[in-house]
């Protein structure tokens, strides 16, 4: 029988051919907006660490005047003093502080021009904290940490280029003049978002491919390659800008359940009272303990460009939706003589409504396919409207592809709901004598 | 015709559903218009802004020092823009902290006088030498440009203030709304110490586009250092027809002047024209996919209205033939179906007014919009009820043709 529909509908379908290219853009249009922008937006609103975003918090605590906030958060940073009182308190699991660098590495052939890597200060747990995957060797210790070693861990892409892929744990490398160990050399490792620190990527960029110790950057007075934000002038010279308020340090905390967490952030508002009893702070402790998909939110990683594009093309989706409704009603009523003798010849109401569902689901599948072309073409135009760090996240993978199949069905199907019953709904003996 | 508009009701409810549908879909047509138009028209307010440079023939170049400490970089900018300068084919060349358009920059507050309590306005700091002008190509409007001798370098975490400084004109204006800017003091980032006004450049953009940038998007102030460190950026004017070798030329003099340095892969060597193309290139994009949406949706509108008056006039065949054996003519059933249209279209646009305006109010409160004026909702409703008179006017003359005899067929 559903192949005998099927029939039916093809032959409905070509017998007004303009009307079902009507109907066959509509969905391929609708579905193929939606879509695109869907996927810019799952890749922009991914879960970057799923395992984990839930045991790992970034903490902030407000250090500056009320009036200097924005909307009562706290900013989005620390600064060196509140970081270093973090970290030797040492209340979570893992903790580390950690902050942009732009070290420079120096090949040893002096032939070859100075390399620049995305780099990080940061702490020995963080590894294990962010899952950071391993190929050779492994992070340094925390002795190292604490001894402000000049030890390193750089990532794959730069092991190949320097030591073409060969395990180069124990070598040394140069950054900047310096000579630096190598403990480990890290795999693939490029969660989008950069979670650990949307503020000073924006969330989106390039992998990092070389870590050193946190203690040992300071050491240098190596500042931030990123944001650092006063709400007062910090004085002049490397040690009041360390000592200052100003804030360019981001904090993060393994903690594995909530009652941890709750514990944490007990402790962090029992430090802030702490520091309005010393004076430093002169208003109530004001902290924030953030999980992973709350920071990104927080930080609001996902453009709005993303959020308003994919909000009209669900606009534009329904209004074709509606457009559907008009223009099935229109064929399926043009058919009523027909619905009339097929109802006279016995064909229960369950039939037609068969019949014509097959039909509409059959227009569906067609503008779904053409959606899946159009959404195709119009992924290699994503780069005209978002940054390119984004553009390449957003590609049609098989899940895209199935999904943009089942919206134009399912959309269809329910458009053609109530064509579909007003279409059952004819009275075959009126039909029939007016003919 | 208005003794027409009660027949017409009559006949409406008779086709409520397909009436709620062309009218709906008006309605969320006209919403969904006048919101992509309104973010159409704030994406592209800023795209052919000036920055105040002669942007023709003008190369930027990120550079970053390797392994020098930040004490000897002086010498070795000094040196890099010695060898730019004495370039076949380079016109002069400066360093900058920033430029317009860049997107990371300095920026502070300034007043006019060294009361710290309220901030006059907000404003971009570029640091940089008497060769900014002619670099960038800036129109000198009052007072002079730097001297050589007022030229040094400074450590960005020591600078405090300098005795003179250049302004923009709109920073100008804004601090002495007299217009005698010229010869007086200002006060920027808090500073007790004035800084004295000597030149006043026509117009320099600051280094953002974005919207929070917009109360100050002209308010710039030149200061005669150059900030030593590992960053910095140069900016090379060429002669005419040269900036295309210059891409290659200039990274290749400076890796020659001294190889310990690292121009970024991506971006690190920019004309002025990427620079501007990259710089505004998410408000283009968004106004092409605005406006792609706004063309496909209107036609689909239009098709649908097409489309379902075409079967009503099917339907009613009958009917028509009737009224004309009845003596209607031509011209009065043209009309039925255009004041049919007109009044299905009314009720779509008063409800698409209301969407608009009520998504537009949506997207304020969590986006970073501005209110739609109501201007567009406005011209959205004369669009989409012009639309809806163009998309019926080929199936009512199809109806109009309808012979009278056709009264008398199958009854």
């Amino acid at each position: 029988m559903f192949a005998y529909y099927f029939q039916l509908g093809l032959r409905s379908l070509r017998r007004n051919p303009l009307l079902t290219a009507l109907m066959i853009m509509a969905i391929g249009f609708g579905v193929a907006a939606s879509m695109i922008t869907y996927s810019v937006f799952r890749a922009t609103s991914n879960n970057p660490i799923p395992q984990k975003s839930g045991q790992l918090y970034a903490v902030q605590i407000a250090n500056w005047k009320p009036e200097d906030m924005d909307h009562g958060e706290p900013p989005p940073a620390l600064t060196y003093t509140d970081a270093v009182a973090f970290m030797q308190a040492h209340k979570a699991k893992r903790q580390t502080a950690l902050y942009p660098i732009a070290p420079s590495v120096i090949p040893a052939d002096a032939s070859r021009l100075p390399i620049q890597e995305n780099s990080y200060a940061w702490y020995s747990d963080a590894f294990a904290m962010f899952d950071v995957p391993f190929i050779y060797g492994g992070p340094w210790t925390q002795a190292q940490d604490d001894a402000r070693a000049a030890v390193v861990v750089i990532g794959k892409k730069l092991n190949d280029k320097l030591f073409n892929g060969q395990d180069s744990v124990g070598k040394t490398i140069n950054l900047d003049g310096r000579d630096y160990r190598i403990t480990g050399v890290t795999g693939e490792w490029n969660p989008q978002p950069l979670f650990f620190d949307p503020v000073n990527t924006g969330g989106f960029g390039d992998p990092i491919g070389l870590f050193i110790p946190f203690t040992r950057a300071i050491d240098l007075k190596i500042g931030t390659a990123g944001n650092n934000n006063c709400d007062d002038t910090p004085g002049t010279g490397w040690d009041n800008w360390l000592h200052s308020e100003c804030v360019w340090i981001e904090y993060w905390a393994e903690l594995p359940t909530t009652a941890d967490a709750d514990a944490y952030r007990r402790w962090l508002t029992g430090y802030a009272a702490e520091q309005q009893r010393a004076g430093r702070f002169k208003w109530a402790p004001n902290v924030r303990v953030r999980d992973v998909t709350d920071w990104l939110d927080f930080n609001k990683v996902v453009p709005p460009e993303s959020k308003i594009s994919l909000l009209v093309s669900l606009g534009f989706l329904l209004i074709c939706l509606v457009n559907t409704v008009g223009l099935l009603l229109a064929k399926f009523l043009r058919r009523s003589p027909e619905i009339g003798v097929r109802r006279a010849l016995g064909a229960s109401r369950r039939e037609v409504y068969m019949q014509f569902l097959v039909e509409a689901g059959t227009v569906g599948l067609t503008g779904g396919v053409l959606g899946l072309l159009l959404t195709g073409l119009g992924m290699l135009c994503v780069g005209w409207v978002f940054d390119e760090q984004i553009a390449r996240l957003a590609t049609l993978d098989g899940k895209l592809v199935l999904l943009t199949l089942i919206v134009a069905v399912l959309a269809t199907l329910l458009a053609a709901f109530y064509p579909t019953w007003r279409a059952a709904q004819v009275q075959p003996a009126w039909q029939l004598k007016s003919n | 015709m208005m003794l027409q508009i009660k027949p017409i009701l009559a006949a409406l409810k008779r086709h409520k559903a397909g009436t709620v549908l062309i009218a709906l879909q008006i309605a969320l047509t006209l919403a969904i218009v006048c919101n992509a138009l309104f973010i159409i028209r704030q994406r592209t307010e800023h795209l052919s802004r000036p920055t105040g440079m002669t942007e023709a023939n003008l190369l930027t170049l990120a550079n970053r020092w390797v392994g020098a400490d930040d004490k000897a970089t002086p010498s070795l900018g000094r040196t890099d823009l010695e060898a730019l300068r004495r370039m076949p084919g380079v016109v002069d060349a400066t360093m900058a902290n920033s430029y317009p358009l860049r997107g990371g920059g300095w920026s502070t507050s300034v007043n006019n006088t060294p009361e710290t309590k309220k901030e006059m306005a907000h404003t971009t700091l570029y640091f940089s030498d008497d060769h900014a002008l002619s670099t960038m190509g800036l129109k000198l409007v009052g007072g002079r440009n730097f001297r050589p001798d007022e030229i040094d370098w400074v450590d960005p975490k020591e600078f405090t203030s300098t005795p003179v400084v250049m302004v923009s004109k709109a920073l100008a204006d804004k601090l002495y709304p007299d217009g005698s800017a010229l010869g007086k003091p200002l006060y920027h980032s808090g500073n007790t110490t004035p800084s004295t006004i000597i030149g006043i450049v026509e117009r320099l953009q600051v280094p953002w586009t974005g919207t929070w940038a917009g109360n100050f998007s002209e308010n710039a102030i030149l200061i005669p250092r150059l900030l030593t460190g590992s960053f910095g950026s140069y900016l090379v004017r060429t002669q005419p027809g040269q900036l295309d070798r210059m891409v290659h030329a200039v990274p290749a003099l400076l890796f020659k002047t001294n190889r310990m340095r690292v121009i970024p892969e991506e971006r690190g060597v920019r004309t002025f024209a990427q620079v501007r193309e990259q710089a505004y290139k998410s408000d283009r994009g968004m106004a092409i996919l605005m406006g792609v949406v706004c063309a496909v949706l209107l036609a689909i509108t239009a098709a649908g209205i097409v489309g379902l008056t075409s079967f009503w006039v099917g339907q009613r065949r009958k009917q028509i033939g009737v009224r004309r054996a009845l003596g209607a003519t031509r011209h009065d059933i043209l009309s039925y179906f255009l004041t049919e249209n007109l009044l299905i279209g009314t009720g779509g646009v008063v409800v698409g007014a209301a969407l608009a305006i009520g998504m537009n109010l949506w997207l304020v409160s969590h986006f970073e919009m501005e209110r739609l004026s109501l201007l567009y909702v406005a011209a959205g409703v004369v669009v989409l009820l012009l639309l809806g008179q163009g998309a019926v006017l080929a199936p009512a003359m199809k109806a109009s043709r309808v012979p009278p005899v056709e009264a008398t067929r199958s009854v």
